[in-house]
């Protein structure tokens, strides 16, 4: 076999290798159960669910239709991932200013047996006002977490005590209640601000 | 006979000023700039981050931390896998001989658990560290919103001059 035509192998099976990993993962939502998601349809991402927000009010995926929204998982007893989350969501929708009007920011915690919704008002003092907190009992819990294709998992760790497993990204949803891309918050900021602005329709 | 709150308040007094980096030093161990992010009101964790430096043949171990403005510190590692944060907390932080261990950079906080107050943006609070050979050291962390600029300087700097 000469050098050419072993080298001719070489690049298509390459090709083929690289074909193959690329249709795997194509369509691959990180953090969230793809399976589901694609199984079922768009149509189901984002519903059904009933939560309670920070304040006080019920809020289900009917009230939030009409307006885009992004949801993200997290719970407060997460030092790092959450609040860094927040603080930043609160930088980006200050420097939208009103534009940051046209989309609904929902914080859902995964910790429903820490996160009252007492400890969620005074946490949510920290950051834009307009960024809502949610909890569910854990019946509601599953059923969110189930809504967003996500994941979450108690964990326990020593001394009794446990920590929780979620979903990291950022869930953009548009005004239809269709899934409408993601959102990491490590992204580069102009990346963020670009992905929240398609998300306010500007 | 070591009196750890006059330690604790020179630290205060010689620190408080306009350095926005500021190092410790332990034996071999160089700690350099302990941060923490600001905390929401009645937060029940904070996060700590530093980068220490072995500049020792042996290896050590950052063993514990404690801090009086919470009711207990550990060591965790955060990770984001397939899209899936999650949180461990670590058994002692292995340093090695000559090696860098910035906490940002690999996913590593110090986890103040129960804060007795909310952390704002200039506060200072001070902790002690506790490593397996080096000994003790009273820290003094900072509290700003952004992680700190990359210490590159700061790097050369020991560099050239070890």
């Amino acid at each position: 076999m000469s050098a050419v035509k072993l080298f001719r192998i070489a690049v298509w099976t390459a090709i083929a290798l690289l074909c193959g990993i690329l249709i795997g993962f194509s369509g691959y939502l990180p953090g969230t159960n793809s399976k589901e998601a694609l199984g079922t349809g768009t149509a189901r991402f984002g519903g059904p669910f009933q939560l309670t927000a920070h304040s006080g009010e019920a809020i289900d995926n009917a009230t939030l239709a009409g307006k885009p929204y992004l949801v993200f998982f997290g719970f407060t007893h997460c030092p790092d991932i959450c609040p860094t989350t927040l603080f930043e969501l609160t930088d980006l929708m200050a420097e939208m200013g009103p534009l940051a009007d046209r989309f609904t920011p929902l914080f859902i915690t995964v910790d429903p047996e820490r996160d009252t919704q007492e400890v969620l008002a005074q946490y949510m003092t920290a950051f834009d006002q307009r960024i809502v907190a949610l909890r569910g009992n854990q019946a509601e819990t599953d059923a969110v977490v189930k809504a967003f294709a996500a994941y979450y998992r108690k964990v326990p760790i020593e001394g009794g005590r446990y920590t929780m497993d979620h979903t990291a990204g950022i869930i953009l949803m548009d005004a239809k209640g269709n899934f409408a891309g993601t959102l990491d918050i490590h992204e580069p900021r102009d990346t963020v601000l670009a992905k929240l602005r398609r998300l306010a329709g500007a | 006979m070591f009196k750890k709150t006059t330690a604790v308040l020179v630290a205060y007094v010689t620190l408080v000023g306009p350095a926005s980096a500021h190092d410790f030093k332990v034996g071999v161990i160089e700690i350099n700039h302990p941060w923490s992010r600001p905390t929401p009101p009645f937060a029940p964790v904070a996060g700590g981050y530093m980068t220490l430096k072995n500049s020792g043949p042996d290896s050590d171990r950052l063993v514990q931390v404690t801090s009086p403005i919470a009711a207990r510190a550990e060591i965790h590692r955060s990770a984001v896998e397939d899209g899936v944060a999650s949180m461990r907390p670590v058994d002692g932080l292995a340093l090695e001989p000559g090696v860098t261990v910035d906490f940002e950079a690999e996913k590593l906080h110090i986890m103040f658990i129960g804060p007795k107050q909310q952390l704002q943006d200039g506060d200072k609070f001070p902790a002690t560290l506790v490593f397996e050979k080096a000994g003790t050291v009273d820290v003094e962390f900072v509290v700003q919103r952004k992680a700190s600029e990359p210490a590159a300087e700061d790097h050369s700097g020991h560099g050239s001059s070890n």
